[in-house]
């Protein structure tokens, strides 16, 4: 009996002081003002987003901003979520915000939102300079790997209605398109991990997919099955799955004159010596061909910021000011050193005078 | 009578070889075996060591400053403000222009720029910053060299040729000139250990992991092993025998065994979504790791309990001393090395750990060296996966050395283990 209300009065005692231990960390946390910015989101944006807070953290007496790599949509997850120090300050994002998202964020409190478009990020199809540049249309790329492609015959009869789906049935490029070189199709590039591509079968193969008409035509109608068509790549060895690492592909490349490599700009711009990009719809991936567009398979990158946390959460308008300054997001700055493509100067001018002002966006046309 | 036996024993004569050869094949099946391992072992710290080893010594380039008030900018050398904003990049690039002066042209320009890292002008910041009187005098300085540079210097006396990487030939030119006028040197990285992650590979440490892993693991020790040892006591001594504690005793087995990343998950529900501690930072971490250790403790100090004699707690009970001086006087000081063994296996198996603190945003770019439970911070196993992702080449070099760092203290950990149990560990 007594043995029993002995380990009894123990367990309440453990059982209070742990109490006591939980809401004193949960209370620390709830009031504690934090005094670093922290930032989610988009994995292509992290290697821009981490130079400028690095640089940030250095020339200010702010303390460096915290970034985690979440991915797009985990970041807007969380940035969504509410307002307060306990939710981050910032997402990143290499899309923009959806309709979906914005609406979630509302009904979380967080409604005046700051969009800023920081510039842009290509994703090219290269191949080793020892042999030829490739010149591709979006269309060629898609028909070469897509998993299942419409059946060639029906391709050449424009006017069959009934039209059939076949496993891709190409084995080289000239069979594609007779144009293209007869070599075999081998691409390498990252797996359906990365954003990376996600983005190469969105631009890129859906690009080329919607070029088809009927296939079009099935967006309307089902889409579930026209995402599945256009966004599924070919699992038969063409394309091959090569790590997210993107020096590995380029060291591939370079063994295999062969291959085309799947990777985004900066590592082009950075291992020209050693690869070249290939042509798409008659544009070279360069600078100035992704800024304006011509180069179709680009996206653009972005940031949102909770404006509710401007003032609470020291240090956000001179990490704005530093990531909008022209040394940074400039034609020369920093940022495009490390890959990124730089927005158009009045772009930037009057991009730049909304974030100063804290512009929050209305959430139209998203 | 002598027939049959005479027959058995030719029978095992002739099976004798025979059963001396499968016995040696055996044998060697399981020589094999540790040999396997003992090579996977091998290979691997060879290509760890052969990899990172270049990571500890860091390539610095001598410069002769001028602190010119001009370039700079600055007019009062007291005023704060000045010196915060002064230019000086100018004087590096200017130093750079007059040691190399046949460069022209833009682009060569910059190729010449980037020799040196851009920590040079927070160095000579912080210098000018800490002797006002440098102010228009000038002085050699060794600055950190570029990684590109830094990769390519390692390189040039290896075997394979030299990495050129991104350096060109320009570039390599001027580093020639340098290493002949004995202006570029391989130095003792101290900033490896000292500061924390940077997106430029010259500058990157792991000073600000290895912090937060001791804040992080100090979180655990000082959760998991009071809790931890408590119930095992209370199991082990106190609680009777029926279908609950049977309940609770499969189930502490049955966590033991579940995958990390469950934990993770469980600390964000509870720990940030529930009680909202803040993301991030070594005291979620430790929570999460206490409770992913606990299973461990709690195992382990009952096998340590149990090897205690029952002739020790008879005594003591016959003695007139209540079980809870049994337990506080007699058994627990018995039973304390195997539970301390326990926790430190456990705690290595801790610190070793990515995948609960992916949950709870652990895995970010942290620049500040954390200064308390409640700053954000990575960990070294978080820290050697961000830099293996990295697209810059200098950081092959740093994954492994991280690497190195963190297997020297595991092995640490465990040696003390070893150490521990044998030194305090009691016979009956």
């Amino acid at each position: 009996m007594k043995k029993r209300s002995n380990t009894a009065v123990q367990l309440k005692a453990a059982a209070i002081g742990c109490g006591i231990a939980m809401t004193l960390a949960s209370t620390q946390a709830v009031s504690a003002p934090r005094d670093y910015i922290s930032i989610v989101g988009s994995s292509t944006v992290y290697p821009f987003a981490t130079v400028v807070a690095e640089r940030f953290g250095k020339t200010t007496t702010n303390p460096t901003p915290k970034i985690e790599s979440t991915g797009s949509g985990g970041g807007m997850k969380l940035f969504c979520s509410g307002v307060g120090t306990g939710h981050p300050d910032i997402t990143n994002a290499s899309r923009r915000m959806k309709k979906s998202e914005f609406e979630k964020c509302q009904a979380a409190g967080v409604s005046d939102i700051v969009e800023v478009l920081i510039g842009f990020d290509g994703i090219v199809l290269a191949n080793s300079v020892k042999t030829k540049q490739m010149s591709l249309s979006r269309k060629d790329i898609f028909l070469a790997l897509a998993k299942n492609v419409p059946a060639p015959k029906s391709m050449q009869d424009e006017f069959v209605t009934a039209q059939t789906l076949v496993a891709n049935p190409y084995k080289t490029w000239k069979d594609v398109n007779p144009a293209l070189p007869d070599v075999k199709i081998e691409v390498l590039g990252p797996p359906p991990t990365s954003g990376t591509r996600d983005a190469f079968a969105e631009l890129a193969l859906e690009g080329g997919c919607k070029k088809i008409s009927w296939i079009k035509a099935m967006k309307k109608q089902d889409k579930k099955a026209y995402k599945s068509l256009c966004h599924t790549i070919r699992e038969d060895g063409h394309y091959i799955e090569a790590g997210e690492n993107d020096n590995l592909i380029v060291q591939k490349l370079d063994a295999n004159p062969n291959a085309l490599g799947v990777f985004g700009f900066s590592f082009l711009d950075q291992n020209a010596d050693k690869v070249q990009g290939s042509m798409i719809e008659g544009q070279p991936p360069a600078f100035d061909t992704i800024a304006d567009k011509s180069y179709p398979v680009s996206r653009p990158l972005y940031f949102y910021v909770k404006k509710a946390h401007v003032g609470v959460v020291p240090g956000i308008e001179g990490y704005l000011a530093e990531f909008t300054s022209e040394k940074a997001w400039g034609e020369d700055g920093y940022l495009a050193e490390k890959g990124m493509i730089p927005l158009s100067t009045d772009v930037r001018q009057t991009n730049g005078a909304d974030i100063k002002a804290l512009k929050a966006m209305s959430g139209e046309g998203l | 009578m002598n027939k049959p036996s005479n027959a058995s024993t030719e029978r095992i004569r002739k099976t004798l070889a025979k059963r001396y050869r499968t016995e040696k094949r055996f044998r060697l099946y399981g020589i094999m075996a540790i040999l396997f391992g003992v090579l996977c072992v091998a290979t691997l710290f060879v290509d760890i060591i052969g990899k990172g080893h270049g990571a500890f010594r860091q390539t610095y380039i001598q410069l002769s400053v001028d602190y010119a008030p001009d370039v700079l900018g600055i007019s009062d050398i007291n005023d704060t403000q000045q010196l915060a904003l002064a230019n000086f990049s100018g004087i590096v690039k200017n130093s750079l222009r007059t040691r190399f002066a046949d460069v022209s042209g833009r682009s060569e320009k910059r190729q010449l720029y980037r020799l040196v890292s851009n920590s040079a002008e927070y160095e000579l910041a912080g210098r000018l910053k800490a002797n006002h009187g440098l102010l228009g005098q000038s002085e050699k300085v060794w600055v950190l060299a570029d990684d590109d540079i830094d990769t390519y210097f390692k390189s040039l006396n290896s075997r394979d040729g030299a990495f050129v990487g991104r350096t060109n030939d320009t570039q390599q030119e001027w580093i020639q000139s340098l290493i002949e006028a004995g202006e570029i040197e391989l130095r003792f990285n101290t900033n490896f250990f000292r500061s924390g992650d940077s997106r430029e590979p010259e500058q990157a440490g792991i000073g600000g992991a290895i912090v937060g892993s001791l804040f992080t693991l100090f979180i655990t020790l000082v959760l998991s092993f009071p809790i931890g040892v408590a119930a095992a006591v209370y199991l082990e001594e106190f609680a009777p025998k029926n279908r609950l504690t049977d309940f609770i005793e499969v189930n502490i087995n049955n966590l033991a065994a579940v995958p990390s990343i469950i934990f993770g998950l469980l600390g964000l529900a509870i720990f940030i979504n529930f009680f909202h501690v803040p993301r991030s930072v070594p005291l979620i971490g430790g929570l999460v790791l206490a409770v992913m250790t606990l299973p461990t403790i709690i195992i382990s100090s009952r096998a340590a309990i149990k090897a205690v004699p029952p002739s020790i707690r008879e005594a003591g009970i016959g003695i007139g001393a209540s079980p809870m001086q049994v337990v506080l006087h007699h058994v627990l000081p018995l039973a304390l090395p195997g539970m301390l063994t326990g926790t430190i296996i456990g705690m290595a198996q801790a610190l070793g750990e990515t995948a609960p603190l992916l949950m709870i945003g652990m895995v970010a770019f942290i620049v500040d060296v954390p200064g308390g439970i409640t700053d954000p911070a990575t960990v070294l196993p978080v820290q050697i996966f961000l830099w293996a992702d990295s697209p810059e080449r200098a950081f092959v070099e740093k994954t492994s050395a991280a690497i190195m760092v963190l297997l020297a203290f595991l092995i640490t950990m465990n040696t003390a283990a070893v150490v521990l149990r044998k030194r305090l560990e009691r016979r009956w």
